[in-house]
């Protein structure tokens, strides 16, 4: 595993950073999408992401990492029996974060049989696949639009349901497989199916940064990690244990955060001046702010997180209208100030 | 011992004719002189030498160039320089990507017994050079396959059953055989690559008076002294500094810059980058990138009596520099001074024409690429049952069959066990009478397929063409130039025969656009639509606009690609909603020129009045298409025009 550069290093990007924080901090947000220019660090910050997050309890000898707080239709089906013997340990893991490749084939993603049983020992096993493997943690998609078509309809199969189910090759398994998609790529490379969009709860847009001083200091740590790795990791290993126990903390934090009846208006409110569709733009904001003041320490949610958040959550969903020359950030932008009048 | 000294005392001597030639560069360069324009061929040697000292760390070289003996020359010098057991590999176009990443080696696999992986292009070639031959040609998903093994230095494999991560670390040559602007590398790649080098410029006569003055040891010497050289805050801000005044938006070339300069310091034998090092890498990787020329920041003159070129720099110095830092405002103005220097002189004109050409489109068969057909080129194949819509891929099925034979033997086996032992009984009681017969033996297949082994092929093809006609028949243009504007269509639809179009017909006068023929191949009909196609009435240009762009919506909703040629004189004079007034009528068709622009689509405006007017050209600027003027009772230059376009 080659080593990733350290997140609390990465230099401006302020959006992107925050983006994940809250996408650590809150699984059920759905995960973050960062479009942007080449070369400005997103696939540096999203592979950061494993070094920050908290090691979670997983049932010991799962394959499926379950949580042994689950009730019994959110468990693989052996823990499931094992938990009616009363026959289960818990143990720490850390977080999966796990890469799913442009080569990969379907069967990798979804899971087959296990061909090294298949042909030492003629027995019939299941293999699981990478859907599995990133059951309670990231599933990072890079370079996300050019993501094969059929690949896509398995993800959003799958991520919709939080389930896997596999019927192929005279097997029938079904495992749980909630996961937070994390996707990057280019715009210029292609666009992104509307399906596959609505799926991510935050959206991101990263630019270059155009003032001297901050190119300096990113070639500066960028040229400094690729000189020595390790002696780099070790300078910033306390800023980064400084940011994963921030996110320790506003995990615990999150459930006794308050969300105010004017929160959820004003959240309602924007969404209703955007026009955008469906309600999944509302549950991500709410859910975007509450898991940014549980991050800052705050006991309930004010109109400054629902501002901060609001563009992330819903840049991209907004009805495309072409003859509007302007961008959808600036849209978003444009429909803050007019509602909260700064 | 010997060997050492030689190369040691070898080194200097092989730089000094460069040292001498930066001193006599850089006389002028305090005179109001600009700098030297670099020679490409030298370039293009420590280009090479540059890259075989650290292959990984360089990460790509883009050798723009035809076939030909120069470039030949150059890869031959570019394998000297590298030690003799680097591994060397040519990456075709048609790579597969079993085959560059990795996957599972099937024959190995069934003989063995067990899984095994074979190892992919990328692996093999760890610690060496792959060579990207067509490398303007290659496929988006060839590309990001490099461009993830590179950034992470392994390949991640999850295919075929299989699991693995494999470190490789290796350097790409791409040799870019484009033959225009608009034939060029991806865009990843070119990210990602430092070095871009054209020797399409230099001829054979050049390149022969010029033999390199580098060898194996130099190298070889350089690769041992990288791991010493660091690299100094001057150093990084002057590169930073340049890159942000050539306008190069991405990180990563600076990065680059900075790697380059590294090992431009270990090749002349030094710890840390001097100022031709630092000027090097800014001419060698962000100059090629350059997007705009460095501008001063106070355009008020405020010392007439300096020469222009000084105060440039200066100005932009003090813009960036704090009071303590004065000390280096000469390198950075040394290094911006060379990296512009290597600017091609006519860069603004290419940035003009690529702006230009990042719209324009191909037209005819070859349409935009699209995936889901029974034609094309084959693009993989993905598992799913053979019907109208997909065909069944045998190999690929055979394939995905052939490594669970054993288990489907052993459960046919165990089937017919079953079988006999439920006849065993009646048999066994008939045995007392007439004694034991032995069950007979099943005939059975020699391979056995099931449904899930199917495996279907994809396809990738260029969608159809269709071009939209959109006439203008109004009193107006009818009473100028209507015949000649047929005329022209005509000869038009003759091409669109020679590709195999599809057309489609809008006539818009009075106060409606009508649609006279839908989307057909039947060039005849189109025809006796325009020669049946009366003139007279006003210009209702917003309407007929809305109506093409519902009709190119409709093309593309089912897979084709809309072309547009308007024939007009641009001159409306009824409004949207079908009232008249010349005002609202303008103020209308910009507006749908605007929505046109929007729905990005290609387009040509041509200007039927019988001299051209504004009001057809800011038309046609408004809705992003090309403008054309029909020549005085020229049909056939006009065809020509509109063909060179679209």
């Amino acid at each position: 595993m080659p080593l990733a550069f350290p997140f609390s290093a990465i230099v401006a990007q302020e959006e992107m950073k925050l983006a994940i924080l809250i996408a650590a901090t809150d699984q059920s947000i759905g995960g973050v999408l960062v479009f942007g220019d080449r070369g400005t660090g997103k696939s540096t910050a999203i592979r950061a992401l494993a070094a920050l997050l908290p090691p979670m309890r997983v049932i010991d000898k799962c394959t499926y990492n379950c949580d042994p707080e689950a009730n019994d239709a959110g468990l693989c089906e052996s823990c499931r029996t094992r938990r009616s013997k009363d026959d289960i340990k818990v143990r720490k893991a850390p977080v999966p974060v796990v890469d799913l490749p442009l080569g990969a084939t379907e069967d990798r993603v979804i899971g087959a049989l296990d061909l090294e049983s298949a042909l030492t020992r003629g027995e019939k096993a299941f293999e699981p696949g990478l859907l599995a493997r990133a059951h309670r943690g990231f599933l990072y998609i890079d370079e996300v639009n050019l993501l094969e078509d059929h690949l896509v309809d398995s993800l959003l199969d799958v991520a919709a349901s939080g389930e896997n189910v596999v019927e192929r090759e005279g097997l029938s398994v079904r495992h749980p497989a909630k996961f937070v998609l994390v996707g990057s790529g280019n715009p210029e490379e292609g666009e992104l199916r509307p399906q596959l969009l609505d799926r991510f709860g935050l959206s991101v847009e990263v630019k270059t940064p155009q003032d001297l001083k901050t190119r300096v200091q990113v070639v500066r740590l960028r040229d400094e990690f690729e000189h020595d790795p390790d002696a780099f990791i070790a300078k910033w290993k306390r800023k980064d244990g400084k940011v994963r126990n921030q996110i320790v903390k506003a995990k615990e934090r999150l459930d006794q955060v308050e969300v105010p009846d004017a929160a959820l208006e004003r959240a309602a409110e924007l969404c209703m001046k955007l026009g955008t569709d469906g309600l999944r733009g509302e549950l991500t904001l709410i859910r975007a702010a509450r898991a940014l003041a549980a991050l800052e320490g705050d006991d309930a949610v004010t109109d400054d997180h629902i501002r901060r958040v609001a563009p992330p959550a819903l840049r991209h969903r907004l009805r495309r209208n072409v003859l509007d020359d302007a961008g959808s950030t600036t849209r978003v932008e444009r429909a803050i100030q007019e509602l909260f009048g700064s | 011992m010997m060997p050492t000294a030689r190369s040691e005392s070898g080194a200097p001597a092989a730089h000094h004719p460069h040292q001498s030639a930066e001193q006599s560069a850089a006389q002028p360069a305090s005179q109001p002189a600009p700098p030297q324009r670099p020679d490409p061929w030298q370039d293009a040697c420590m280009a090479a030498a540059l890259f075989a000292v650290d292959p990984a760390g360089v990460v790509g070289l883009s050798v723009r160039a035809l076939p030909g003996p120069v470039r030949d020359l150059w890869l031959e010098m570019l394998r000297d320089y590298l030690p003799p057991e680097t591994p060397l590999r040519r990456i075709p176009l048609h790579i597969a990507d079993g085959r560059l990443l990795g996957g599972l080696d099937l024959s190995a696999t069934l003989r063995a017994g067990r899984p095994i992986a074979e190892r992919g292009l990328l692996a093999e070639v760890d610690g060496g050079v792959v060579l990207l031959a067509m490398a303007e040609r290659v496929a988006g998903s060839t590309a990001a396959h490099l461009s993830a093994v590179l950034d992470a230095g392994e390949i991640l494999l999850e295919r075929d059953g299989l699991t693995a991560r494999t470190p490789t670390r290796f350097g790409v040559v791409a040799l870019d055989e484009g033959a225009d602007d608009e034939e060029r590398l991806p865009n990843t790649l070119i990210d990602r690559f430092s070095l871009l080098i054209d020797l399409n410029p230099l001829a054979w006569r050049d390149v022969q008076q010029l033999p390199p003055d580098m060898e194996l040891a130099d190298i070889l010497a350089a690769r041992e002294r990288l791991a010493a050289v660091t690299v100094d805050d001057d150093a990084l801000d002057a590169l930073c500094g340049t890159a942000l005044a050539l306008g190069v938006d991405s990180l990563r070339p600076t990065l680059a810059a900075v790697r380059v300069a590294r090992v431009a310091a270990a090749l002349a034998g030094r710890e840390q980058p001097a100022p031709e090092d630092v000027s090097l890498a800014a001419r060698l990787v962000l100059a090629p990138r350059a997007t705009r020329l460095p501008m001063p920041e106070q355009p008020e003159d405020e010392m007439p009596e300096e020469p222009p070129p000084p105060e440039e720099n200066q100005d932009d110095s003090e813009q960036d520099k704090s009071p303590e830092q004065e000390i280096d405002k000469p390198l950075e103005d040394q290094v911006l001074e060379s990296a512009e220097a290597a600017i091609p002189a006519n860069l603004l004109a290419q940035l003009q024409l690529g702006a230009l050409r990042a719209r324009s489109r191909t037209s005819g068969k070859s349409g935009a690429t699209q995936s889901g057909s029974l034609r094309g080129r084959p693009a993989g194949t993905r598992r799913g049952e053979p019907s109208a819509t997909a065909r069944l891929n045998v190999i690929e099925t055979l394939r995905a069959a052939a490594p669970w034979q054993r288990i489907r033997r052993a459960e046919r086996e165990q089937e017919r066990e079953q079988k006999y032992r439920a006849v065993d009984a009646p048999v066994a009681k008939q045995s007392r009478r007439k004694g034991r017969a032995s069950p007979p033996v099943a005939a059975r297949p020699r391979v056995e397929v099931r449904l899930d082994d199917f495996r279907v092929t994809r396809y990738k093809h260029r969608s159809e063409t269709t071009t939209i006609f959109v006439v203008d028949a109004s009193g107006s243009a009818a009473l100028h130039r209507l015949a000649e504007a047929k005329g022209a269509i005509e000869l038009l639809l003759a091409d669109c025969y020679v590709r195999r179009d599809r057309v489609a017909m809008i006539a818009f006068r009075g106060a409606t656009a009508e649609v006279l023929l839908p989307p057909t191949r039947s060039l005849v009909r189109a025809k006796r639509s325009l020669a049946g196609l009366p003139g007279g009435g006003g210009t209702p240009l917003a309407m007929a606009i809305e109506s093409a762009v519902d009709l190119a919506d409709g093309i593309q909703r089912r897979g084709g690609t809309p072309v547009v040629v308007f024939l007009t004189d641009g001159r409306a004079n009824v409004a949207r909603d079908g009232t008249g007034g010349r005002a609202q009528a303008g103020e209308d068709a910009m507006s749908a020129a605007r929505l046109f622009r929007a729905a990005e689509l290609t387009a040509v405006v041509i200007d039927v009045s019988p001299r051209p007017r504004t009001e057809a050209e800011q038309l046609a600027r408004e809705m992003a298409a090309v403008y054309l003027p029909l020549p005085h009772a020229d049909a056939s230059a006009l065809s020509n025009a509109v063909k060179a376009v679209v």
